[in-house]
């Protein structure tokens, strides 16, 4: 009996898998779940390493991870990543990740959605599901230009906001950039440290009324402190 | 004690010291010294550094086993971190610096006051390592502000940053205050020779990274 487990206390304790083989090991039983429940709308299953990969429809993507996010069978309440995969083979289509995990039912499940070479880099947003999405998304749309519909706030994470070089993990990006050097450089200086962030990235936002009136007023005429 | 031994002892010294004038005479007990003032002060900055560490990677993790205990930065007069840098005199950068941290970088470089040195701790900060040849990271902090020690390693070892930290000090103690391009902090002119053009700069530099455009006065 473990506990939190959700498969009650006569269920074995976990333990790790022995040699566990690289192709069609025993999929995971959420699989066969989501087969009977999206017929149509599951493409493919693959097994490796004994972890289970759902490829799925794009048009169903959100439906699906909802209602693995809310069934009382499955409970994927944990979204570790969200990160895309794009191939040098030019037929091969640009893959959107999702890992899920399943903290009751001590589960793993991989969701991908194949985006084939030519079409839109849309795929909707998970963020009204998992709040987690958020950054990951970011994280994506900024290393891929993968846009995520549905996102509250859709913006670079890791490269600085007026980056202009395009997206760097993609195949058709030079490994030095886009620029010359000195070109990077001197955007990246230009760019002001302190103006990149907003208020409410700060989250001073809710605390704003509670905070002492002179440093209230401050903040309100946008007042900078590191010059 | 030794406020005692610098009172003139008028009965056993100084025979001829008649009242009325300034005795000029300079005995061989008296606690004095020679030198110049540009020596004196360079002795004294060069002995209390205060180094703020810009840590941004490994290197970081190597230069806080020289300031602890084992090797013991504060031997050096670096007894004070300064992690503020209108108080440091000392900027050292350890570890590699991404375009997006470059204004910040300038930006503490700008708060330091004068005088003010920087030692580019590893390879990634000095040139950006080879291996960070890439669309992120800056080739060598010398694009951005003026190094004045560069130490070599991946990361250096806490004797490495020791050595640069001494060969700092041997480079403020042979400082001239009457050198007038010591403290020059200007931006190179664009009408003047000393402006370099950038795709001059990207002739240069390619494939190579930077170091061989380096300026004291910055980019």
């Amino acid at each position: 009996m473990v506990a939190g487990s959700a498969a009650g206390s006569n269920a074995p304790a976990p333990s790790t898998p022995k040699n566990v083989p690289l192709r069609g090991g025993e999929p995971n039983p959420s699989a066969a779940a989501l087969k009977q429940q999206f017929s149509g709308g599951i493409n493919r299953v693959d097994v490796m390493w004994g972890e289970t990969t759902v490829i799925v429809d794009h048009a169903r993507l959100h439906e699906i991870v909802h209602w693995l996010h809310d069934d009382p069978s499955q409970r994927y309440d944990y979204l570790s990543d969200v990160t895309a995969v794009e191939f040098r083979d030019l037929e091969q289509p640009l893959e959107v990740v999702w890992h899920l995990r399943s903290l009751p039912w001590r589960r793993f499940l991989r969701v991908k959605v194949l985006i084939e070479k030519g079409a839109a880099l849309e795929v909707p947003s998970v963020w009204d599901i998992y709040k987690s999405a958020d950054w990951l998304e970011r994280e994506c749309y900024d290393m891929f230009g993968i846009t995520f519909n549905g996102h509250p706030d859709l913006r670079r994470l890791l490269m600085w906001e007026s980056y202009k070089e395009g997206f760097p993990l993609r195949k058709d990006f030079p490994l030095r950039g886009r620029f010359s050097r000195s070109e990077q450089l001197r955007q990246a200086l230009a760019a002001n440290p302190e103006a990149r962030y907003s208020k409410d990235e700060l989250s001073i936002a809710e605390a704003f009324e509670d905070l002492p009136s002179d440093m209230r007023r401050r903040l309100g005429t946008g007042e900078k402190v590191g010059e | 004690m030794g406020l005692s031994r610098s009172e003139p002892r008028s009965g056993e010294q100084g025979p001829e010291r008649s009242e009325g004038t300034a005795s000029t005479e300079i005995t061989s007990d008296m606690p004095w010294t020679l030198t110049t003032l540009d020596k004196l002060v360079n002795w004294g900055r060069s002995n209390s550094l205060w180094p703020m560490p810009f840590g941004t990677a490994c290197c970081a993790i190597e230069f806080m086993a020289t300031a602890a205990s084992k090797y013991d930065l504060a031997r050096f007069g670096m007894e004070r971190q300064a992690f503020s840098p209108r108080q440091a005199d000392v900027l050292i950068c350890a570890g590699r610096v991404p375009f997006k941290l470059a204004p910040v970088l300038r930006r503490i470089w700008q708060q330091m006051p004068q005088p003010k040195w920087c030692i580019s701790m590893g390879a990634c900060a000095s040139s950006g390592n080879g291996i960070f040849d890439n669309y992120a990271v800056v080739q060598g902090i010398d694009n951005i502000i003026p190094v004045d020690v560069y130490v070599p390693g991946c990361p250096p070892r806490p004797e490495g940053l020791l050595y640069g930290i001494m060969m700092l000090q041997k480079k403020v103690m042979n400082e001239r205050s009457g050198d007038p391009s010591l403290r020059n902090e200007m931006e190179p002119d664009p009408t003047s020779q000393l402006y370099i053009a950038p795709s001059l700069i990207d002739e240069l530099s390619e494939p190579f990274g930077n170091s061989v455009h380096q300026t004291r006065s910055g980019l």
